[in-house]
């Protein structure tokens, strides 16, 4: 395999044309090249080429996968558990790096910059694009602490007003703050899922990251309290660029902008979300949307 | 179909008795178990406690002392130094005569000095040291009894047995019961065990060097251990790659835990003391051998601790961009925490307990003196009680039961101290 990261050089999306898939070794599984457009006219997330293969090579998770992430915009993955589209987001914030024998070949960068180059420093990345979980994982500690943590680290805020402050706001656009400003000092872990899922998120945006990657946020809540994260993504699309891997589509259909449809490792079509929905170019993605397999 | 739930409903039946029988059987099996242990423990406790707890009492003799200038201070210097080498043992003997004048024969005058310990003259020389102006005076005083004396007044020494078996012979026997009937003889609580160093005489060892060693020691030990053992076992299971290196180390370490601690010793003797030059028979040179000793049982512990820790917790922390050690000591450390203690305190319950490396490295020495520091020759506890229980006179036995009440009193306040602390890092949620 060829790594092709050195090659971009320029600005422009026609230099930065990814390789196409029938150039490329491997079985395909009757895939030739995504179809749609993986373009975006504001990018800000420009990923050509990657290729994540896990134990050393062994198992190939991501097969050559281009596609843009624009400017305030949703972009929602969806795919058959086990097409790789968790991965490819963790790819974004280098969260694969904590993997053993994970290995990214291709280029991703963020605002032009490289974030796989190798005098990259992974803590401001991840400040700059935040992440949110599957499972909620709040720290055992207090839900105040829990949203001060990033501020605090990254020296965010100059005194203890400053951090009051953005507790309170990052609380309060993450809609949790009208139920927790009375038990802030309250473990964060005595919340209900769906509270403890958008603690979580209050926790991601607390840092004011541009980018906020959601990896099945709404998997392990109940509906009313995915309508309350589905909201909040609609909320804070206004102000991040955020990247959602989910498995309802209604859920894609409902907050995205674009859809990106992933299967075995490939990226097989991306488009604006309503046409991924009413008219897919791709056999495969109008299979898995319409329920016949996944 | 009814039918065939009917007979599936007969075989779970039949069956049930049998389950039930076997359950039954298993549960009082563990019932069992834990009631010999309970009662192995107890006779274990009720045996060390009837045969120490006399050693709390120690018996002394009333004497009336005359401070004779001649004998202490002939000179008239009053200077420290000659007060303090002073022949005050002729004083004990003085005042023992003016009791027994009818005692005139040579042979009985040195077997009635017996009655007084060696540590009554040193006691007297305290005495006037601490305040000159007894010099010349007449008092009454508490000294400590042969340990013989001692023996007899706690009921350890048979009256009734032939003489020439008996440790005290029929005209010691007749001098006590006089002393006795004045009023002199009485027992007290013991507190120079708790104060004084070890001796060759039963009555005046304590265990205080003892203590103060094992204290230092073990204090040592937890200041090395415990930092370089976490320091090891975070580094090995959050920050070293996977490679055949490590898992040469992961295996030694496993390996080094089962090691004889006896073979510590020994390297402790090789390395520290003939290499490095640490001096030996003190609580340094202990602490670095038992250091080495229960350094691997600390990583062990604490690396299972640090796998118990969910990664969900370290991927929050990475995602809001901690750096990999901000993630550890943030978050992943106090979590790991209390499995940490836990292990640590395992480690040094088996530090207090051993003997067997400090015997290579000369902490097995008969010292007097309570240690001050570090550098100073010590013993340890389990070490004093094997000395002890290895002397031959009969006063020592009561004191080697003693020494294992407070050895285990010390084992049992580290591990509430353990509790203790562990919950208090476990209230974190």
């Amino acid at each position: 395999m060829t790594s092709v990261s050195t090659v971009i050089d320029s600005e422009n999306r026609d230099e930065i044309a990814p390789v196409s898939a029938g150039d490329r070794d491997g079985p395909q599984d009757g895939f030739k090249e995504t179809v749609g457009d993986i373009y975006h006219p504001r990018p800000r997330l420009t990923c050509r080429n990657v290729d994540v293969c896990y134990d050393n090579g062994a198992a190939h998770a991501i097969r050559n996968v281009s596609l843009d992430i624009g400017e305030m915009e949703v972009l929602a993955m969806i795919g058959p558990s086990g097409c790789g589209k968790s991965t490819f987001l963790r790819c974004l914030n280098r969260m694969n790096d904590t993997i053993d024998g994970c290995e990214v070949t291709g280029s991703i960068r963020l605002d032009g910059e490289e974030i796989y180059s190798k005098d990259l420093d992974v803590v401001p990345l991840r400040a700059r694009v935040g992440m949110v979980f599957q499972k909620p994982n709040p720290f055992p500690k207090s839900i105040y602490e829990n949203v001060a943590y990033g501020p605090r680290i990254h020296g965010l805020a100059a005194n203890k007003a400053e951090l009051d402050e953005v507790v309170e706001s990052s609380l309060k656009r993450a809609a949790l703050w009208g139920e927790v400003c009375d038990r802030l000092h309250q473990p964060g872990t005595g919340l209900s899922g769906g509270q403890q899922q958008r603690l979580c998120i209050a926790r991601a945006i607390a840092v004011s990251p541009e980018v906020i990657l959601m990896d099945e946020p709404c998997s392990a809540l109940d509906p009313i309290a995915t309508a309350k994260v589905e909201e909040l993504i609609d909320e804070l699309r206004k102000r991040y660029t955020i990247v959602i891997v989910t498995h309802s589509m209604q859920q894609a259909a409902r907050v995205s902008q674009r859809t990106a449809y992933f299967h075995l490792g490939n990226l097989v079509e991306m488009d604006e979300t309503d046409r991924i929905f009413t008219d897919p170019q791709h056999q495969l993605t109008e299979d898995y949307i319409t329920g016949r397999f996944g | 179909m009814t039918n065939e739930t009917q007979r599936t409903i007969d075989i779970v039946h039949a069956g049930l008795r049998k389950r039930y029988a076997r359950e039954r059987r298993f549960r009082l099996m563990g019932l069992m178990a834990i009631s010999l242990g309970l009662l192995f423990v107890s006779i274990l406790f009720l045996d060390i406690s009837l045969k120490g707890y006399t050693a709390f009492q120690q018996t002394y003799l009333r004497l009336q002392v005359y401070y004779d200038p001649s004998i202490i201070d002939p000179a008239g210097t009053t200077r420290h130094d000659d007060l303090a080498f002073a022949d005050y043992a002729a004083l004990v003997k003085q005042s023992l005569r003016t009791v027994f004048p009818d005692v005139t024969d040579r042979q009985d005058k040195r077997e009635l000095y017996k009655l007084a310990s060696p540590g009554a003259g040193q006691a007297l020389a305290r005495r006037v040291l601490a305040d000159p102006s007894v010099i010349g005076n007449r008092e009454e005083i508490w000294v400590l009894a042969n340990d013989d004396v001692d023996m007899l007044a706690k009921g350890k020494i048979d009256r009734d047995a032939p003489e020439d078996v008996r440790r005290l012979d029929d005209r010691a026997l007749a001098w006590i019961d006089r002393l006795e009937q004045r009023g002199d003889i009485r027992k007290q609580f013991n507190t120079g065990f708790f104060s004084s160093g070890d001796s060759r005489q039963p009555e005046q060892a304590g265990i205080a060097g003892a203590l103060m060693g094992s204290f230092y020691t073990l204090l040592l030990t937890l200041l090395m251990s415990f930092p370089l053992a976490v320091g090891t076992a975070v580094y090995l299971e959050e920050f070293a790659p996977r490679n055949r290196l490590t898992d040469l180390i992961e295996v030694n370490i496993n390996n080094l835990a089962a090691v004889p601690s006896i073979i510590f010793g020994l390297l402790g003797l090789a390395v520290f003391i003939n290499f490095f030059g640490v001096p030996r028979s003190t609580p340094l040179v202990g602490a670095l051998v038992l250091t080495l000793m229960t350094l691997p049982t600390i990583i062990i512990a604490s690396r299972s601790a640090l796998k118990s820790v969910p990664p969900s917790i370290r991927e929050a922390a990475l995602a809001v961009g901690a750096s990999p050690l901000q993630t550890q000591i943030h978050h992943v450390l106090p979590l790991a925490m209390p499995g940490m203690l836990t292990g640590t305190i395992i480690g040094m319950a088996q530090a207090l307990g051993e003997t067997a490396p400090l015997l290579m490295i000369g902490m097995i020495a008969f010292i007097v003196d309570v240690p001050q520091g570090v550098t100073d020759p010590a013993t340890v506890l389990p070490v004093q009680i094997f000395l002890w229980a290895d002397s031959p006179e009969r006063a020592f036995v009561e004191r080697t039961s003693a020494a294992i009440m407070v050895l285990l009193a010390f084992l049992v306040a580290m591990n509430l101290l353990a509790v203790l602390l562990r919950r208090r890092f476990e209230r974190r949620w």
